[in-house]
């Protein structure tokens, strides 16, 4: 289980890789100006099979993690505004939220909006609020990650339409959308149809984009939701990487090439705050990930095998009362993802356990993330715990856990992981897995059992003044529903009714792919609503099961 | 413990319990369900993207004791109301128990409107049975 | 006036008249048990119509709230007026229930049909002891079919037989070998788009043969269909109701509704007098302590007094 010894590649082969990589400018010494190793320890080292200690030869010497902060409020406008100043300040990447609406494939004239237009998140309803989002903006020259999932595919058409109306071709997008299903039947429910359809139209954007869009991400397989649910540090492994297996056996049923779309691959953490058992399963995902890629998938190559990940701090972490100590919270969580090797972090603001966040409270958000990564020393040493016997007994530990619940699903799916997520979804496995998890937790802090501070102990200082909290204003809602309303007078009604039924068309048949006629649909201006109830009419939508 | 045929002991509560709107959090509710479950209460459980009509239908049909409302999304100001004026149209009289996120400001205002008890998140078990019980003793 | 406040008589009056406050009131009521539910059940008897009662079973997962909830969109369709009960287990330890059937059947507010949702409250059956008294009460208010939808293996089964004219079963394929198809009216097999469903088929046709030959049916020949449903789209619920009323059919055809109505009327006698008799026996035998007579004759000493 542990990393065998005698088979692995010898230092050299490190040396080299390490050789070839440019290195950030900075002395690798401590504060008192000690030099220091890339790596301590044993085979395997990072960048090498099964890349238990890290992706890279020289860790964060090369590059630092990806500092990845949330934007996205109100209309397209204010985005667009916002994402302007982030490149500004040299910003390495625009990462979209949508409000609720346009997450379940919903406009923001229907019923379901009421009250939340704008409000977690921009309004997307047509193309021409995307053209908005990305005004003045280089699709060519920067890279996007879109939170969405239901409708993920309507909105990379968008993005598609709007990189080409500036001169950019889909091959030069680079981004992420994080279109990951499984994990809305899971956790978060973010869902619109039933499972084994919304895997087909996961599947379709994998081949699309392994075909007409090398540099993006079609998936990113996220443990963050599941997590934030309730599940343990063990489960969130498990369930995660067991829905990247399936991704994967979906997309190999169809023909693709796993070297190609396994490249294509990453995913998306959680950092919560048992720091050792969080360093663990970071750990035990990239070697599980590996292994499995390799042995069972065939990858050969290696890139195909790397279990890439961006990480959140645990939202769910986050206490309302005595909310300052949120930030400690923040740092100790930021600090576990830089020593497990992420690739891109996003840290929570310590006022949002009560709203949005304010400006300031993003702010310093950000700076703990830089505080960790160039006052701390921990960037100078690729996997610097890699050894100790408490990590390495944890990343053990997490890796066996995660493979009992991998034997689990292999046998409900009598031999594919794929049929058993299915029918662990069908059957309430993973909710009610998740649900007992939940309701353990709250029952120990409940008992004084587990300590969270503020809450059951140390509560001094608790009747403080209210932070400042962000309110958001209602208006947002008027002027989309405004917007929304010329887009529909302006456009050609008869080219969106034909757009929509080709869409129809698509969807019963299982051979065609479904990203062409959905940009063709975006292109007449078709709502993202009309376009997702033009598959609501195929696929039927999907209601869960009551299971607490 | 033989559960008789007749309630000798006190009638058995009967809650609803939903989220209105598109808000998918559901942790706390169902923590909250099992909660009443274990204090001997029957929970009808609506879940997710529930509308003010199917929560009333569901009342009505169900006969429920009381109605609690989970809510995340900062939807508060606007669903509570929206739900007890729904619950004044159908002329039902069922206390409304809303939990979750709410900023100590706005409870006076939600009290105000006719919401019965509000609850915190994570609020302890004994706290979420007691306010269920005292809302739904208090309209007895 | 309060729903909650009216006097029982006016409540049924109301709840006959089709007010679904008051109906969802009675329900309670009934479920209480005591006097309100006796003098409900004496309203509500001479109001009945005589309403077609099935039951629908299987195991957990089969996808019966799912069915039932196409069955309810469906029947109004045909100018029917369907009411669900949804029975789900009470905690044997806490005497609380999570009942979560009707979110499945995602049932639209005004459209006719009323779902309600039943703990067991501990009855041994797996049935709420409220069920007989339910189903009257829906009959007498004008609803017709009543659906009662369990998880049922075993005992439930039976119980729900009691209760039902008409038993539909619920398997999924791969569940040919799980079932006791003794007392069904017709077997459906749900989720028929997955693998397996034919090979299901297949089994469930074979046991029903040996049934024949064993003689274990209903003694009238009668050998129940086997349908094929995908709940999940809708496809096959027609046929599938169409099964349902062609067993109705054949229980009046052959006199077997009346009879079975008839097992039902002793059958609720028997458990209303059982609990009285219980509730007897716990005051007698309360108190009791050991006094040199034998057991046998202590109870024989009290049943004398009970019975003269």
């Amino acid at each position: 289980m542990s990393d065998d010894k005698q088979s692995w590649p010898s230092k050299s082969d490190w040396q080299r890789e390490y050789d070839a990589t440019r290195l950030r400018d900075v002395p690798f010494e401590t504060m008192s100006g000690v030099p220091v190793d890339p790596v301590y320890g044993d085979a395997p080292l990072p960048g090498q099979y099964p890349f238990t200690r890290g992706l890279h030869a020289a860790g964060y010497r090369s590059r630092l993690w990806t500092m990845r902060m949330f934007a996205g409020f109100g209309t397209a406008e204010d985005t667009n505004a916002r994402f302007k100043e982030i490149l500004r300040n040299g910003g390495m990447g625009l990462s979209t939220a949508f409000d609720m609406p346009t997450l379940m494939g919903y406009d923001s004239d229907s019923p379901w909006a009421l009250g939340e237009v704008g409000r977690a998140g921009v309004a997307v309803d047509t193309l021409r609020d995307m053209e908005d989002l990305y005004a003045d903006i280089d699709l060519g020259a920067v890279s996007t990650s879109m939170t969405i999932n239901g409708p993920a595919a309507a909105l990379l058409a968008m993005y598609i339409a709007v990189g080409e109306q500036g001169g950019v071709a889909k091959a030069d997008l680079a981004g992420t959308i994080q279109n990951d299903i499984l994990k809305e039947y899971q956790a978060q429910k973010e869902y619109i149809y039933p499972p084994r359809p919304s895997m087909r139209i996961v599947t379709d954007m994998i081949r699309y984009t392994s075909a007409e869009m090398p540099k993006w991400h079609p998936v990113s397989i996220s443990g963050y939701h599941i997590r934030e649910a309730g599940s343990t540090a063990a489960q969130e492994l498990a369930f995660t990487l067991a829905n990247g297996f399936a991704y994967v056996e979906a997309a190999l049923a169809e023909g693709q090439d796993v070297n190609q779309f396994g490249r294509r691959l990453s995913f998306f953490f959680n950092a919560h705050s048992d720091f050792f058992e969080e360093i663990g399963k970071f750990r035990a995902a990239r070697r599980i990930w590996a292994r499995w890629m390799k042995e069972r998938y065939g990858a050969t190559d290696e890139r195909a095998m790397m279990c890439r990940f961006h990480t959140q701090t645990a939202g769910v972490s986050l206490t309302a009362q005595q909310p300052e100590n949120n930030i400690a919270r923040v740092a100790i969580q930021a600090l576990s993802a830089a020593l497990g090797g992420t690739q891109s972090l996003h840290t929570d603001s310590f006022d949002e356990a009560l709203a949005l966040p304010t400006e300031k409270a993003a702010r310093i958000a950000l700076r703990t993330q830089q505080v960790v990564a160039h006052e701390t020393g921990v960037t100078n040493v690729a996997d610097p715990l890699g050894g100790a016997p408490y990590v390495e007994w944890m990343t053990d530990e997490m890796e066996r856990q995660a493979e009992a619940v991998f034997a689990h699903l292999d046998e409900l799916g009598n031999g594919s992981i794929l049929e058993g997520v299915y029918a662990g979804i069908d059957n309430g496995y993973f909710v009610g897995e998740i649900a007992d998890a939940a309701y353990r937790f709250e029952r120990e802090i409940n008992n004084d059992q587990r300590i969270i501070v503020g809450v059951n102990e140390f509560t001094d200082g608790n009747e403080d003044d209210e932070t400042n909290l962000l309110r958001i204003d209602h208006s947002v809602e008027e002027l989309q529903r405004k917007r929304l309303e010329a887009v529909k007078q302006e456009r050609d009604s008869a080219a969106v009714d034909a757009a929509l039924t080709a869409i129809r068309t698509a969807a019963a048949d299982p051979t065609v792919n479904l990203m062409p006629p959905i940009i063709d649909a975006v292109k007449t201006y078709a709502t993202e609503e009309e376009i997702s109830n033009a598959m609501r009419d195929v696929f039927g939508t999907y209601v869960e099961q009551a299971i607490v | 413990m033989p559960i008789e045929s007749t309630d000798t002991r006190q009638p058995t509560i009967r809650v609803v319990l939903a989220k209105l709107g598109l808000d998918g959090h559901d942790r706390g509710i169902k923590v909250v369900a099992r909660i009443l479950r274990d204090a001997g209460m029957e929970v009808i459980y609506l879940g997710l993207r529930q509308t003010t009509a199917s929560i009333v239908a569901a009342a009505e049909e169900e006969d429920a004791d009381a109605i609690g409302l989970s809510m995340h999304n900062a939807g508060h100001l606007a669903l509570a109301p929206s739900m007890l004026a729904a619950l004044d149209d159908a002329d039902l009289d069922i206390p409304l128990i809303i939990g979750g996120i709410i900023p100590e400001a706005d409870i006076p205002v939600l009290e105000d409107a006719g919401v019965a008890a509000i609850l915190g998140p994570g609020a302890p078990a004994e706290e979420v049975v007691a306010a269920v019980r005292g809302a739904v003793a208090a309209r007895t | 006036m309060s729903v909650k406040k009216l006097p029982v008589p006016q409540l049924v009056g109301r709840a006959l008249e089709g007010d679904r406050r008051a109906i969802g009131r009675m329900l309670t009521l009934i479920e209480r048990g005591g006097e309100p539910a006796d003098e409900i059940t004496d309203l509500t008897h001479p109001a009945t119509n005589g309403a077609h009662v099935v039951g629908i079973t299987g195991a957990p997962g089969a996808g019966k709230s799912t069915l039932t909830g196409q069955l309810i969109r469906h029947l109004p369709t045909l100018g029917l007026k369907p009411a669900v009960l949804a029975v789900d287990p009470s905690s044997p330890l806490t005497g609380g229930a999570i009942l979560g059937d009707r979110v499945r059947m995602d049932d639209v507010a005004g459209d006719g049909g009323f779902i309600r949702s039943v703990a067991t409250r501990g009855h041994a059956g797996g049935l709420a002891l409220s069920v007989p008294g339910s189903v009257r009460a829906f009959d007498a208010c004008g609803f017709d079919p009543v659906l009662i939808e369990t998880v049922g293996v075993g005992q439930v089964e039976v119980d729900v037989a009691g209760a039902a004219d008409t038993t539909v079963v619920v398997v999924n394929p791969g569940w040919g070998d799980a079932v006791q198809a003794n007392k069904a009216g017709l077997l459906v097999i749900n989720k028929a788009d997955r693998d397996g469903a034919n090979d299901t088929r297949r089994d469930l046709e074979l046991m029903l043969d040996l049934s024949h030959v064993s003689g274990h049916e209903d003694g009238t020949g009668y050998r129940p269909p086997i349908l094929m449903t995908t709940a999940t789209d809708g496809s096959g619920i027609e046929a599938m109701w169409g099964a349902v009323t062609a067993h109705r059919a054949h229980l009046e055809a052959t006199g077997a509704l009346e009879r079975c109505r008839a097992a039902r009327f002793r059958y609720e006698v028997a458990s209303r007098l059982t609990t009285r008799m219980e509730r007897s026996i716990a005051r007698s035998v309360d108190d009791l302590t050991p006094d040199g007579r034998s057991p046998a004759t202590v109870a024989a000493d009290l049943a004398a007094d009970f019975l003269a």
